[in-house]
């Protein structure tokens, strides 16, 4: 307690110190750090000022603009004028994010010194990546980092990516239809229940399925339920396991969510999961027309635009709702994914009739540099200076560029009240829930962090898609993922997907 | 000038075809017998385990090619229908032919991966403007989440986007056609319909059999519109082959599997393309 208390003060400390070294030499050559000026630190402007890596060329293949890509390419503008390199940034879309260095690294090339994808793609390009050196590893700035994102950033405790931008999914909500007395009131007659942030998934959906299809805002327009990523291949298995990790990661049973860590039995299609989407067909009936093929676009402008009361998933959303230009700034609030009256308990083979809640620790963006690069020193500094304190201070404030809070310096409200004029109570119960879900949980599910993990995650989405196009029951959606896993396991290697598997396994039993 | 010499300059092409054809064919070919993925790159040997593992177990390949069968001979049925119905109304005289002609092209010069994103937005089901025109009647279709209006939106954004290629290759045939014969129909009393159905119809038969069958080639490596506009849902209700493909091969990277499925689908589209030529050629010409 006491200890974060000082780590708070030291944080809000600094964090007056840089709004009072605002508007010095660097912000006025640079005005995308006007709110802070530069920060001191290993890799701030000050820094990269001093070294000079004139006449040497940096590539980096990067995501298309503008989420991560513009503040890839604004960096690398930066860093260029800061030390006179030449850098060269690809922009390429999500989707063959991970195919665009995979062929050039299993070919041996390196037409990339650095390469941004998903933290997910860990296992599989780790073996083509340099580790983070120790100096970067052990700098101040990454001192700041929560030990969520160390552990998402590593394998085995060896840092692999470089620490850029932070995710995990968690619950927006409309806070001005919620707090609302005459709206409680209303439900509460109607009901019986009281109209409260849903504490479980069922709640969820009997409160979006109550406030579906009327105009709840006054705005001349039906509002709906929930906004939800459900469209096929656009990360909608991410959507799937965020409803899943309540009804299916049990602390009482250690060794694995996704698989049983000793016999590597599929566990996706065991009756909490199967729960879990069962919940998710009947949230086709309070998403929005057409809402089943709503991907990660549709839900960050459904919710950001106000037309849903509810909407789960990264902070985009959230972010986008908050935004000046925003019709419904200051209207939301956030707080962590809803839990389960029960939880599946494998080992007993029943259910434990008690509350559960477990944050889910999603994949997000990572930044890498390729082994077979001849500029490890400048890919390093590159990154190191992408997420500087000033940097990156700025970069959150930014939706469209995709970079979320990552650092426990992020987690201070007074940030987001005083440069962002966001409400006060709305800025700590954000804060609160990040920080919640990062450091104080002991039940978070991590990725799915195995070889071939995209035949994994591809068969998820093809069944639970064919489950909520009515197609198939849940039952028999996820039995013929569990099947599709099989295979899997059968073709990469039973003891290989193990392996990697326990890295995940002992973070989510806490034994690091 | 000898023999020597001639072949000679036939060698930078035949070094051309080799480069561009045989060799990407030879080795997808040598690939499809590997178990390259994203765990085991190299072009070790299997044999032919890939192509049992589609023969045997892989009924989503199949369902995926049944499907786009289904769709690929809609959509160019209606744009054959549509071409030729365009093609006639400005082959002849009427006001402002040029400018129809040109008008009638413009979707085929547009990007289709834009023009899909578009056709996307106009279909969305609760933003879209189409929904919020037939609101008004209290009419909301679910275009892109529903099984079958899916198939058919896919079917509309394919025939808009292609019928003018349809209607260039058949005005073009039309205005290739010899006056004598439609001379001669008149003088024989014949009016407009017996003139098509005896006259222009059959002197259209080739080039009618060239257009279809380039179009059934195009229609049937569908990928962009299917990747924009549903990425193959709802559920697999819009999945195709090549859709299918794409994700095996460089969503899943499972190298050595998608390349057994390529070798397959192109072996398939060979032969089925070379029965539909011949089935066309003996209903379309008739050999008196």
């Amino acid at each position: 307690m006491k200890f974060s208390v000082l780590s708070t003060g030291i944080v809000v400390g600094a964090s007056m110190i840089a709004t009072a070294a605002s508007a010095d030499k660097w912000s006025d050559q640079f005005p995308h750090i006007k709110n802070t000026g530069d920060i001191p630190g290993e890799c701030s402007y000050e820094s990269m000022s001093k070294k000079d890596y004139s006449g040497r060329k940096l590539t980096i293949n990067t995501h298309a603009v503008p989420v991560m890509g513009e503040p890839t390419a604004l960096h690398a503008e930066q860093f260029a004028k800061l030390t006179g390199a030449e850098v060269n940034v690809i922009h390429t879309p999500a989707g063959d994010l991970y195919s665009k260095a995979m062929v050039p690294f299993q070919a041996g090339q390196s037409p990339y010194d650095i390469v941004f994808g998903f933290s997910n793609f860990i296992r599989d390009w780790m073996m083509y990546l340099e580790p983070v050196p120790d100096y970067y590893v052990n700098m101040r700035q990454m001192q700041d980092v929560t030990k969520s994102h160390i552990d998402v950033a590593s394998w085995d405790g060896q840092m692999i990516q470089f620490p850029i931008d932070g995710d995990r999914h968690y619950l927006k909500y409309r806070k001005d239809v919620i707090d609302n007395p005459e709206y409680q009131k209303k439900y509460k007659a109607e009901t019986g229940k009281e109209l409260r942030v849903p504490r479980t998934w069922k709640e969820y959906g009997e409160i979006a399925a109550f406030f579906n299809g009327w105009d709840w805002d006054g705005d001349g327009e039906l509002e709906y339920g929930s906004a939800e990523v459900m469209k096929k291949d656009d990360l909608m298995y991410a959507a799937f396991f965020s409803r899943s990790v309540a009804y299916s990661k049990n602390p009482r049973t250690p060794g694995g969510f996704f698989f049983d860590l000793e016999t590597m039995t599929p566990l996706i299609n065991g009756p909490g999961f199967v729960e879990a989407l069962t919940d998710w067909v009947e949230a086709t009936k309070y998403v929005p027309p057409g809402g089943i093929n709503f991907g990660l676009g549709d839900e960050i402008n459904s919710f950001g635009g106000g037309q849903t009361l509810f909407s789960f998933s990264w902070d985009d959303a959230f972010v986008a709702a908050m935004e000046d230009d925003s019709p419904i700034k200051n209207k939301v609030g956030a707080a962590p994914l809803p839990g389960s009256d029960r939880v599946w308990n494998r080992i007993k083979g029943d259910w434990d009739n008690q509350f559960n809640q477990a944050p889910y620790i999603v994949w997000g963006w990572a930044a890498a540099v390729a082994k077979k690069s001849k500029n490890h020193d400048m890919a390093f500094d590159y990154l190191c200076f992408f997420s500087n304190d000033a940097n990156h201070q700025a970069d959150i404030a930014i939706g469209r560029f995709g970079v979320n809070p990552f650092k426990k310096s992020d987690f201070v409200p007074s940030i987001y009240v005083e440069r962002q004029g966001w409400d006060e109570q709305i800025a700590k119960e954000y804060t609160q829930t990040l920080m919640d879900m990062e450091e104080k949980s002991t039940n978070r599910v991590f990725p799915l962090r195995v070889p071939g993990v995209f035949q994994f995650t591809s068969a998820v989405a093809t069944g639970t898609s064919k489950a909520l196009a009515g197609q198939l029951s849940p039952q028999e959606a996820l039995d013929e993922v569990a099947a599709e896993w099989e295979k899997i396991l059968k073709r990469v290697g039973k003891d290989n997907v193990r392996q990697a598997y326990a890295v995940g396994v002992a973070l989510e039993d806490n034994l690091n | 000038m000898n023999f020597r010499h001639k072949h000679i300059f036939l060698l930078p092409g035949l070094l051309v075809l080799i480069g561009i054809l045989i060799f990407p064919i030879l080795f997808t070919i040598r690939l499809s017998l590997s178990s390259w993925d994203s765990f085991y790159p190299g072009l070790d040997f299997i044999g032919l385990e890939n192509y049992v593992r589609l023969f045997t177990e892989d009924q989503r390949f199949w369902e995926s090619f049944f499907r786009l069968s289904f769709l690929s001979l809609t959509t160019v049925f209606l744009q054959y229908v549509l071409g030729f119905s365009l093609a006639l109304m400005v082959w002849r005289d009427l006001a402002f032919k040029r400018f129809f002609r040109v008008l009638f092209l413009i979707p085929m010069m547009t990007t289709p991966v834009i023009m899909t994103v578009i056709w996307k937005t106009v279909f969305h089901e609760s933003l879209g403007p189409v929904n919020d025109f037939l609101s008004l009647f209290e009419i909301t279709p679910l275009w892109l989440s529903d099984d079958t209006l899916a198939k058919v939106t896919v079917i509309i954004v394919e025939t808009w986007q292609w019928t003018p290629f349809m209607f260039l290759l058949l005005l073009a045939g039309l205005l290739s056609l010899p006056e004598e014969a439609f001379l001669a129909a008149s003088i024989d009393g014949a009016g407009p319909v017996r003139k098509f159905i005896y006259v222009t119809f059959p002197l259209m038969a080739p080039i009618s059999i060239g257009a279809i069958i380039i179009r059934l080639i195009e229609a049937s490596k569908i990928m962009d519109t299917i990747y924009v506009l549903t990425s193959g849902g709802p559920g697999t209700a819009t999945e195709t082959s090549s859709f299918y493909i794409f994700i095996k091969g460089l969503r899943e990277f499972q190298m050595g599997y998608s390349a057994a499925l390529s070798f397959t689908y192109l072996v398939i589209m060979i032969v089925s393309l070379t029965i539909i030529a011949k089935v066309l050629v003996r209903v379309m010409i008739k050999q008196d």
